[in-house]
């Protein structure tokens, strides 16, 4: 077969081999991931969406830093028993200012996609300190250690500036506000108008059950109970998003 | 002056590491920090040892003639250095997931020793395995020394850091949470350039070689080279909070960074775990059957479909997501099309043996290699299958994801590995043989046991909880609680931990026959399938 004769041009040629192996790689990749930054329903907005406050971003950094990732997914997929078990499916537009996605890829846990807003601040901080004290079957670790570790308040507003640097529309005003909202989120007699001004539907006052002290054990709970609850769907126009 | 520069070089990484702990914007960093400067303090410490200040004629001349063996030695030593490392930190978290008790916060909870498993095995494990062997394979094929001279201990030693820093990392809670692409930017950069030299002394040597072709093997190496550089540039493109701290964020977000993660992950697979092994294949089963591959037509299509095809596969981890559909669909038709080039592979592997079947019965290593073939043949049906959408739907989130890994891990990866080194061992310690090939045997059936342990475990319940979480009852309810169905899986994960013992146990086996081997000792036994059908029935050859 003449074709086969020639492919002796690229077994001398380590140059050649190296060339053509790489653009043979290069192909699918452009292909598949390159229109993603362009085409509509992958960068639409939706009503709702805005980015994490700073003690949800502090939580967010938590819940990458121990993990939760590899047993949890947040990605509701379009089936009845996950609809009904979880809630309306996952849209693109939901996790868009996630630097990075938290789909993750294995669910030994639930889906945490729209976990907020469905258990107590008093149940969580008692799940995370001994899971297997509110429900018996669960295999998670416990994560007490949260309670006691505290946040870093000093310099939050540089997490921020890296965010703007990938492209979350964090304005001004938010970055210079960074130390004084993270703060004042968890405080319970913070004062919140102008924290809900730039965040609105955040969730403001004690989470760990320690208001003196701002821990990882409030901004972990504080991004749990935040988690799909941004966009509300009783407006939310199925067949305009349809993907 | 032998090592005068390499002691500069990384006494003044000590330094920058003490300065790194010293400036910190952060107590992760600053801890990592430490840990880069006691293990650089150590590495000084051992170089000072053996610098000699004298003069450099006093210094033998290394024969161009003569093969690079020094790193490919160290090189076997590591792979199972850190394949026993991976393996137990295996069982401990399989243990983990039956008795939640054995977590210990905050180091040794499972969201953080997961990535350390994996790290482990895919990159420690593998990765030495895949550079110890295409140092060695390179330099046979192409019948010339390592290019670059002591560039090649540059990346052992370089490699190792990478691990130990990317380890030590995870422990600590230091993650970018990208599968299988966990380490933070600064470990990523470190890799980058280690990696770079990497190709160098890979692409040096087949480009000073004495051969006109370039070999088979070196194509699948050269490409799974190249590929994994391009893969962990592009994914791991992040904007770190500062240049002293840990934390970075992605520099893409949502979907498009779910694909960009995809596409490495499918890939780090792809290449990393299938391509480099191939080469790993191409050169060892011949070698050890002393037949040369079946079929050099099949190789050269088998080839450039592989690494076509491969690249599309990554959208299949995303089924049913906000990923758009054709996307899905693009990444389902490519991963089934994959299926014909990687048998193509397993024929050729497999047929090779042609005219050399019996040396199944009488030669453990082929033993070991072939079963390798067959579990590459095994997970790259079970694979593509599992990439169709319906099947995905049930499968997906679920151990049967866990359990097709491994069928590939342990089976295909571990396999080849195993009966490379098995091969390597004597050669490079210039031993006559192995110091036991019953050992061998031994090591072949407990890793067979455990890997068919783990994977029917976990097909069963991957199987089960899918159907569980979609469950309806009569009037149309869901019959299971979530936290019904992780109860469920308690036997399972059990004896899946059990599966994962065997395994180990069988690599400690193999540790103990290496390391005799080098020590040059030499079991007295009888040969395997020795007796000579003559002997049985008491009739002598004529004389």
């Amino acid at each position: 077969m003449a074709l086969m004769d020639k492919h002796a041009v690229l077994e001398r040629n380590a140059t050649l081999l190296l060339v053509a192996s790489f653009a043979v790689v290069t192909v699918g990749g452009i292909v598949e991931i390159a229109p993603l930054f362009y085409l509509e329903n992958t960068i639409e907005k939706v009503d709702g969406m805005r980015p994490y406050s700073p003690l949800e971003l502090a939580g967010r950094d938590v819940y990458i830093r121990e993990g939760c990732y590899t047993c949890h997914s947040q990605m509701i997929r379009p089936f009845r028993d996950e609809v009904e078990r979880y809630g309306h499916y996952s849209l693109a537009a939901e996790s868009m200012y996630d630097h990075p996605f938290q789909w993750g890829s294995k669910r030994t846990g639930p889906d945490l996609a729209r976990v907020g807003d469905r258990y107590s601040n008093e149940w969580h901080v008692q799940h995370l300190i001994e899971p297997r004290s509110v429900v018996p079957e669960s295999i998670m670790p416990s994560y007490a250690f949260l309670k006691d570790t505290p946040i870093r308040v000093e310099d939050f507003s540089t997490h921020l500036i890296a965010n703007q640097r990938v492209g979350v529309p964090y304005t001004e005003e938010m970055v210079a506000n960074a130390e004084a909202d993270l703060t004042a989120q968890a405080d319970p007699n913070g004062d919140w108008d102008a924290l809900l001004a730039r965040y609105p539907k955040a969730k403001v006052g004690d989470f760990d059950g320690n208001p003196q002290a701002l821990t990882e054990m409030d901004a972990l709970i504080a991004y749990l109970q935040m988690l799909g609850t941004l966009v509300d769907f009783s407006t939310y126009d199925e067949a305009a998003g349809y993907r | 002056m032998k090592y005068r520069t390499e002691l500069v070089g990384v006494g003044f990484a000590t330094f920058l590491a003490l300065l790194g702990a010293a400036f910190a914007r952060d107590a992760l960093f600053q801890a990592h920090m430490w840990v880069l400067f006691f293990v650089l303090l150590g590495g000084t410490v051992l170089l000072l040892r053996q610098t000699r200040w004298g003069a450099a004629a006093a210094e033998p001349v290394q024969s161009e003639a003569a093969y690079m063996d020094g790193p490919i030695r160290y090189g076997a030593i590591a792979t199972l250095f850190w394949g026993i490392a991976g393996f137990l930190v295996g069982v401990i978290i399989a243990l983990q997931l039956a008795f939640p008790d054995l977590n210990i916060e905050p180091w040794f909870n499972f969201g953080r020793m997961r990535p350390l498993h994996t790290s482990a095995v895919i990159f420690a494990f593998g990765g030495n395995a895949l550079i110890a062997t295409s140092f060695y394979v390179v330099q046979r094929t192409s019948r010339a020394r390592l290019f670059g001279g002591d560039l090649a201990w540059f990346v052992f030693w370089g490699y190792q850091l990478f691990i130990v820093m990317a380890a030590t990392g995870y422990l600590l809670g230091i993650t970018q949470s990208r599968e299988y692409a966990e380490p933070e930017w600064y470990v990523d950069l470190w890799l980058t350039l280690v990696w770079v030299a990497y190709l160098v002394v890979f692409l040096g040597t087949i480009f000073k070689r004495k051969e006109p072709h370039i070999y088979v093997a070196n194509w699948f190496y050269l490409s799974f080279i190249v590929t994994i550089a391009m893969l962990h540039v592009v994914n791991n493109l992040a904007v770190p909070v500062s240049f002293l701290g840990f934390k970075s964020y992605s520099a893409f977000s949502g979907v498009q960074d779910a694909l960009t993660q995809w596409w490495y992950g499918h890939n780090a697979v792809g290449f990393f775990l299938t391509a480099g092994f191939l080469g790993m294949m191409y050169y060892f089963v011949p070698k050890q059957a002393e037949r040369p591959i079946y079929s050099y037509r099949l190789s050269i299509v088998h080839f450039w479909a592989l690494i076509f095809l491969y690249i599309w596969a990554g959208p299949h981890h995303l089924h049913y997501t906000a990923l758009p559909d054709w996307a899905q669909t693009l990444g389902m038709v490519f991963s089934i099309m994959l299926w014909m080039p990687s048998w193509g592979g397993m024929i050729n592997g497999l047929m090779t043996l042609s005219g050399a079947w019996d040396k199944l019965r009488t030669d453990p290593i082929i033993r070991m290699m072939v079963l390798a073939i067959a579990f590459y043949g095994m997970s790259t049906f079970e694979g593509p299958m599992m990439s169709i959408k319906a099947v995905n739907s049930l499968s997906h989130y679920t151990d049967w994801t866990i359990g097709h890994v491994h069928s590939g891990a342990l089976g295909w990866v571990g396999m080849i590995s195993f009966g490379a080194v098995y091969y390597l061992v004597p050669k490079l310690w210039h031993r006559e043989r192995l110091y036991s090939l019953r050992l061998v045997t031994w090591h072949f059936w407990l890793a067979t046991l455990g890997i068919v342990v783990y994977a029917a475990v976990m097909w069963v319940s991957g199987i089960q909880q899918g159907l569980m979480w979609r469950e309806y009852d009569d009037q149309g309810f869901l019959v299971y609680s979530f936290a019904e169905t992780v109860q469920a899986m308690f036997p399972y994960y059990v004896v899946r931990a059990i599966g994962g013992l065997l395994y180990l146990i069988g690599a400690l086996v193999m540790v103990w026959n290496v390391a005799m081997t080098i020590l040059g000792h030499q079991r007295q036994e009888e040969p395997i399938g020795g007796a000579k059908p003559s002997s049985q029935s008491g009739l002598q050859p004529a004389e």
